[in-house]
């Protein structure tokens, strides 16, 4: 029953599209600009890592896939599952979505379980919820070895959440991701409450999960060494816009946008013969009540040039499948030298 | 016991240290079971800190390691041991005495929102200790402040010195704590997870500031952090806890390279690398930290440890023993690493 579903193909349609996508909030001190212009698709059976500081929006946008935004956020754009807009849900379709369709694994795991609820009744429940008939029967078993895949003992599924480890948490909240049989499951900052070797574990099982059952899964992390290990593509977060989306290797080989390039610098390296001293981007993230005018990273570039502090310049292929978001492999009419032309 | 230590270059000295806090029950619990539990947080623990190093304790949640940065500083006072700092003993000071000393040593902790008042502006904040160790020098303590600031890379620090935290970036209230910390001179710094809560880009510029001002104030650093990879930018030699108990110590450098003990070994390979040419493949222990109340007995990493042998690690608990220059390792095996 474990791998009902195809597993990625080379020549498929994208699982999602994702093409426009405008969030506003209001807020007191005036309209923040959480995701600008995002557009990108996730291929199916793919993990995908999305990274960026605080406030890049990898978390607002990480929600918007499941629809999940406040009603008071302004949204616009497309978000494409299956040929509809997931953006233009009713109530039902929404809870169809949620779950069923796309499920999602937050940071704190207990927080997201209900403390008075044995295990197995937050599996059962959800697919109750969900009216899965036609998986419902054998739930149980189907449970049980689901948690199992997942290194969970039979017995441990009557237990109540405070009685199982932050890992064990979880991996339950992948369970409950997995039981409706979703076909994405978002993972916002999953393994940062947990400590180094359980998360090196669950990474572990992500991996293997993803095999399996043939699920693209979106890590959302501010840790960018995680990402090296765990994806297949990479796409940096900035100020709200994607800065740069490639394969892991594209963009830990050779990052091209100036950012993605500053961040690896700066990421510590554990393998004992590497740099004895990190990179240091100046600057901060700007704040997105007033983003910085054209390329929100103009102020901190070490490469800007005129025209990036006027006009934003738009995210486009460079390399075949490295997409970059800066005027450096960009046509325009300011440029010192000639547009950077990368070669493979 | 009360051999005084020579006055060479050890700035701190924790002799078999244990810190045990008793666990919150109810009365009728305690009539029952005629006891009170303890969560042994830190249980025997032994090192010294020299002059000028950057020591880290690195370990995961619950293996004691902030609790030790605390008992140095005797935030916290110790169930059993001794606590020196420069030769003296801590506890044994009177509270004139400890406030004297306390000028020598201070703190970074991990949240600057927490650590800063959000009703004192940066100045005040700053002041605070100065009104407290300097207080016949109150005519220079705005200059005084100003200087750190800027020292601090707050620049200009006139722009700085109203402001209150909330009017500030994370990144640079992260930098007046540092400033804080910095303006009672002090000779020991306790920095518990200093850079933990900033951003990619402002941890590098953090790590490089503390780094210059060690050089600069001539500090000693008690390091304490979780993160591995980040100890070693900025660490000398470091400590491995695992649940109270020292399993590793020596020089970053060798204990990152030749790890001695299964569980270094274990936590420095689930460190991920921001290298996807280079993916971890090494199985990772089962299980995760135990309970700190009724520890596992013998080596206390014994139920998740590899190589552990039954009658022997889960019976007798190693000592912490030299087998390299300088490098300390507790574990019966350890040999078969060398």
């Amino acid at each position: 029953m474990a791998t009902q579903k195809n597993k990625s193909k080379a020549n498929e349609n994208p699982l999602m599209q994702i093409e426009g996508l405008h969030v506003r909030y209001n807020t007191r001190i005036g309209q923040v600009s959480a995701i600008d212009n995002v557009t990108f698709e996730i291929e199916p059976g793919e993990i995908l890592g999305l990274v960026g500081e605080s406030g890049s929006g990898k978390s607002t946008l990480g929600k918007a896939l499941l629809n999940m935004l406040p009603s008071s956020a302004g949204v616009d754009g497309k978000i494409i599952l299956d040929n509809e807009n997931i953006l233009d849900l009713d109530y039902e379709g929404i809870r169809d979505l949620r779950g069923r369709r796309v499920s999602m694994i937050f940071q704190d795991p207990m927080t997201s379980l209900n403390p008075v609820q044995r295990i197995n009744q937050h599996l059962l429940e959800t697919l109750d919820v969900h009216k899965a008939e036609d998986i419902k029967e054998n739930a149980i078993s189907r449970i049980k070895e689901l948690l199992e895949r997942l290194g969970i003992q039979k017995e441990r599924i009557e237990d109540y959440p405070h009685q199982l480890s932050g890992g064990m948490r979880q991996r339950v909240m992948i369970g409950l991701g997995l039981v409706l049989n979703a076909n994405l499951i978002v993972a916002d900052e999953a393994t940062t409450s947990l400590d180094v070797i359980v998360e090196a574990k669950l990474l572990d099982q992500l991996r293997e999960i993803q095999k399996e059952y043939g699920v693209s899964i979106i890590v959302i992390t501010h840790n960018i060494a995680l990402i090296a290990e765990l994806a297949d593509r990479v796409a940096v977060m900035y100020a709200g816009r994607l800065a740069e989306l490639g394969a892991v290797e594209d963009i830990f080989d050779r990052p091209l946008h100036p950012y993605s390039q500053g961040l690896l610098k700066s990421v510590p390296n554990i393998q004992i013969d590497d740099e004895e001293e990190l990179y240091r981007m100046p600057g901060e993230t700007p704040s997105l009540i007033d983003p910085p005018k054209g390329c929100r990273f103009h102020p901190r570039c070490p490469e800007a040039m005129p025209i990036c502090a006027e006009i934003e310049p738009s995210f486009e292929e460079a390399r075949p499948k490295q997409w970059v978001n800066c005027w450096l492999y960009q046509d325009h009419t300011d440029k010192p030298e000639q547009r950077i032309v990368v070669k493979d | 016991m009360a051999k005084s230590t020579k006055k060479d270059n050890v700035l701190v000295e924790l002799k078999n240290v244990r810190k045990w806090f008793a666990v919150q029950s109810g009365l009728l619990e305690r009539l029952l079971a005629g006891r009170t539990d303890h969560v042994r947080a830190v249980d025997g623990v032994s090192f010294k800190i020299k002059q000028g190093e950057v020591f880290g304790l690195a370990g995961e949640s619950g293996s004691g390691k902030s609790t030790i940065g605390r008992l140095a500083l005797r935030l916290e006072e110790p169930t059993e041991g001794q606590v020196l700092f420069d030769g003296a003993d801590l506890s044994a000071l009177s509270s004139e005495e400890l406030r004297r000393e306390r000028r020598r040593m201070q703190v970074i902790f991990q949240d600057p929102m927490a650590a800063l008042n959000p009703r004192m502006s940066v100045g005040e904040a700053l002041r605070h200790p100065l009104r407290i160790h300097f207080p016949d020098q109150s005519k220079e303590h705005r200059q005084m402040i100003l200087d750190i600031l800027a020292r601090v890379g707050l620049t200009p620090p006139e722009n700085y010195y109203d402001k209150y935290p909330h009017q500030i970036s994370g990144g640079q209230r992260q930098r007046v704590v540092i400033a804080r910390a910095l303006i009672t001179k002090p000779d020991l710094v306790l920095a518990d997870e200093p850079i933990a809560m900033a951003d990619v880009s402002v941890r590098a510029q953090l790590l490089a500031l503390m780094n210059e001002l060690k050089d600069e104030f001539n500090l000693t650093y008690l390091f304490i952090t979780h993160d591995l990879a980040t100890a070693k930018y900025i660490c000398d030699r470091i400590g491995i806890m695992y649940l109270g108990k020292l399993v590793e110590v020596g020089d970053l450098k060798e204990v990152f390279t030749h790890p001695l003990h299964p569980y270094t070994q274990a936590l420095l390979a689930a460190v991920p690398v921001p290298n996807p040419h280079d993916r971890r493949t090494e199985p990772m222990p089962e299980g995760e930290i135990p309970n700190a109340i009724n520890p596992p007995s013998g080596c206390r990493f014994h139920p998740r440890c590899p190589v552990a042998r039954e009658g022997h690690c889960d019976v007798e608990s190693p000592k912490l023993r030299e087998l390299r220059p300088g490098h300390m390792v507790a574990c019966h095996y350890a040999e078969d690493y060398l």
